[in-house]
């Protein structure tokens, strides 16, 4: 007898303990791959903030220099302040911070200190305040990509100056600026608002988020109607037979077909068949469209099964059609877990690079696309294409678009969870 | 003698290969409770759903032979069947509202079938239902609550105030009580007492005792095959079937 409760007693003890190894191995499982997302996030954040501010350098530009009377600016339209010449001016305006430096090529490293757009800076300050300039203006100019990337710390000092982008004489002129008061920072507006650029310090990421964003407007557009439609037909109006079941299977393979593949025929038949113009968001959005689709289609057959026949019967019960059944009854249930399904799949296709790669969505594009049919990037490839080039400033853009991308995929995983939440039936 | 509003005449049902429904041939009378008892699988069931037509959404299950409901046979291809199912009301197993409000639940099939001409008639409509459900004075001032989130024996009248509310003649019940506690099921049952002056009930039920209570005539089935049909006092006192007798005191099912 004692024997048998002893044996019992071991047996539940092996049982428990064997239950405290499979709780460790699930918490040591989970706890891994949060380390990784840590890692992840860790190393993006820690080389990517930077780029979020910018090194500017305050320059006391004399306007009088340029014009006997400074309010005569007032009376000038943009067209005549574009048609005045203002190089040379500009360049002496930055010779000033240091008036001794007699030789040329100094000079040259001083104006180097500033990103090639300096002379610009004044004009398109002048433009937006003409009818109140002083005879002299202190206008903050953006530094170039190698002082701002020194500023920051980012970049060496210590190397030999044969070595290094920047040289000694300008980092000499720096610090005296430095030590003058001279250097400060601001938040990068512009790296939100412009386009791309082959002058790192001038580049952002406007044109590639706008790209996206109409790209990913271009998949919801078609794919949530068709998507939508498709798996409703499929689940409540098909009879289930050879066809349907052979599609079935087919849309299940088509959300496993690597997404490069959708790519080639965005080329092959979007492109070069119908003549749809080359790296637009309309074409992009037309491919990740045929990649989205199954995603939705699966995701909402899923809840329209979730949604109890019961129901079904209830509506047809008192005289419904079956077509009123399911759009009156089924269909609301259901929206919900499609509305996750889709916002799950446009995540997806915002984060899909290889297919646009093909359709020419990897052009260079300065300007920010107006209209989904304007060349543009997108966030993913503009990642792709920073992360190749050799200037050192490009590599914090780099860090800083993949942030901007994983915002909007947690942004949108939010939206996710919260439609989820508040319209989920309760019953 | 009442008026005979229900003729099924040689009814064969085969759910693909496998046949649910023998020859069964049986009449309901106007204005009276007839139920459908037998063991589970037994066909009733599946005769019941024949009279709405509701196993036309399975596709395998194939209707043979005739049922007449006011002399018009509802298999014949001039019938249509959201007509049909607007004289021919149906109460579920498992109460099953719409996830939508009391109000909604009630007015909807009025509402798709144009029944009422204007808000205040629709409101009419709503609060007649839920008074022949017994069911308006619990809930008169929590019309735009969720139907869900009423208890199972009110949901349960909120189905048979749906089922009512498109002024039909008969009402199906599917075993309406199987899943309601016995306070529940006493009030369903009083209740069919005071509908079916008014309406045609046919109820399938487990429960002998339920059918004893509610009903004026009986059919009992078995292995698809309908063994008997009679006067309830009759079926419960003096069954004609040996195998009637055994399933009624309790010898089998």
């Amino acid at each position: 007898m004692t024997d048998r409760i002893e044996q019992r007693i071991n047996s539940l003890n092996k049982r428990l303990n064997s239950e405290k190894r499979f709780r460790i191995y699930c918490i040591g499982a989970m706890s891994f791959a949060l380390a990784w997302v840590l890692i992840l996030f860790l190393n993006i954040f820690s080389s990517g903030y930077s780029a979020f501010y910018r090194t500017v350098i305050q320059v006391d530009v004399p306007f009088l220099n340029l014009i006997e009377d400074t309010t005569q600016f007032s009376e000038m339209s943009s067209e005549d302040i574009n048609n005045l010449s203002m190089y040379s001016f500009s360049k002496k305006a930055i010779y000033g911070l240091f008036p001794d430096i007699e030789e040329k090529k100094d000079k040259k490293m001083l104006i180097r200190l500033f990103s090639i757009e300096f002379e610009q800076e004044i004009r398109e300050f002048l433009k937006s305040n003409k009818s109140n300039i002083n005879e002299t203006e202190t206008i903050y100019l953006t530094a170039s990509d190698d002082v701002d990337q020194v500023s920051k710390g980012n970049y060496p000092r210590d190397l030999d100056e044969d070595k290094r982008r920047i040289k000694d004489i300008q980092l000499l002129f720096f610090d005296d600026l430095v030590d003058r008061g001279l250097v400060s920072y601001e938040f990068n507006l512009p790296f939100l608002m412009r386009g791309d650029s082959r002058e790192p310090e001038l580049a952002g990421v406007g044109g590639s988020i706008v790209g996206s964003l109409f790209t990913i407007l271009v998949v919801l557009i078609l794919s949530f109607p068709i998507g939508i439609f498709a798996a409703i037909y499929l689940e409540e109006f098909a009879s289930k037979n050879r066809v349907t079941d052979f599609i079935e299977i087919n849309i299940n393979n088509l959300a496993a077909v690597p997404s490069i593949v959708f790519g080639l025929l965005g080329l092959g038949i979007i492109l070069n068949t119908f003549g749809l113009p080359r790296s637009t968001p309309l074409v992009g959005g037309i491919v990740l469209s045929l990649m989205t689709l199954p995603t939705i289609i699966i995701a909402t057959r899923a809840s329209l099964r979730a949604v109890p026949p019961s129901i079904r019967e209830g509506a047809l019960a008192v005289g419904a059609t079956k077509m009123q059944a399911v759009m009156h009854h089924v269909v609301p249930v259901a929206m919900p877990g499609a509305l996750t399904g889709t916002i799950i799949g446009l995540a997806q296709a915002l984060g899909e690079t290889a297919p646009l790669l093909l359709i020419g969505m990897v052009a260079f594009v300065v300007d920010v696309p107006q209209t989904p049919l304007d060349a543009s990037a997108s966030l993913p490839v503009q990642v792709y294409l920073w992360s190749e080039s050799a200037e050192r400033g490009y590599v914090e853009k780099t860090s800083a678009t993949i942030m901007m991308l994983l915002g909007f995929l947690i942004l949108m995983n939010l939206a996710a969870v919260l439609i989820r939440r508040k319209f989920e039936t309760k019953w | 003698m009442k008026n005979i509003k229900i003729k099924a005449d040689n009814l064969n049902v085969h759910y693909g290969d496998k046949q649910a429904l023998f020859d069964v041939s049986m009449h309901m009378e106007e204005k009276e409770v007839t139920a459908l008892i037998g063991p589970s699988g037994c066909g009733k069931s599946t005769f019941i759903r024949c009279l709405n037509r509701m196993n036309d959404v399975i596709d395998i299950c194939k209707v043979q032979g005739k049922i007449e409901i006011d002399g018009n046979n509802i298999y014949a291809p001039s019938m249509q069947v959201e007509q049909l199912r607007e004289r021919v009301g149906m109460v579920f197993q498992k109460p099953n509202p719409f996830p939508k409000t009391i109000f909604e639940n009630v007015a909807y099939g009025p509402r798709i079938h144009g029944i009422a001409e204007n808000k205040s008639d629709l409101e009419e409509i709503v609060v007649n239902s839920l008074k022949k459900a017994a069911l308006f004075d619990e809930v008169k001032d929590r019309l735009n609550d969720a139907g869900t989130g009423l208890s199972g024996g009110q949901q349960q009248r909120l189905c048979i105030a749906r089922a009512i509310s498109v002024n039909p003649d008969i009402i199906l019940m599917d075993e309406p009580c199987s899943a309601l506690d016995p306070i529940a099921t006493a009030r369903i049952e009083e209740l069919m007492g005071e509908l079916k002056t008014e309406y045609t009930i046919i109820i399938v039920t487990h429960s002998m005792q339920q059918a004893a209570r509610v009903s004026s005539r009986t059919g009992f089935f078995h292995l698809g095959k309908l063994v008997e049909v009679d006067k309830t006092e009759t079926i419960f006192s003096n069954p004609s079937d040996q195998r009637t007798q055994d399933y009624i005191t309790g010898r089998f099912g």
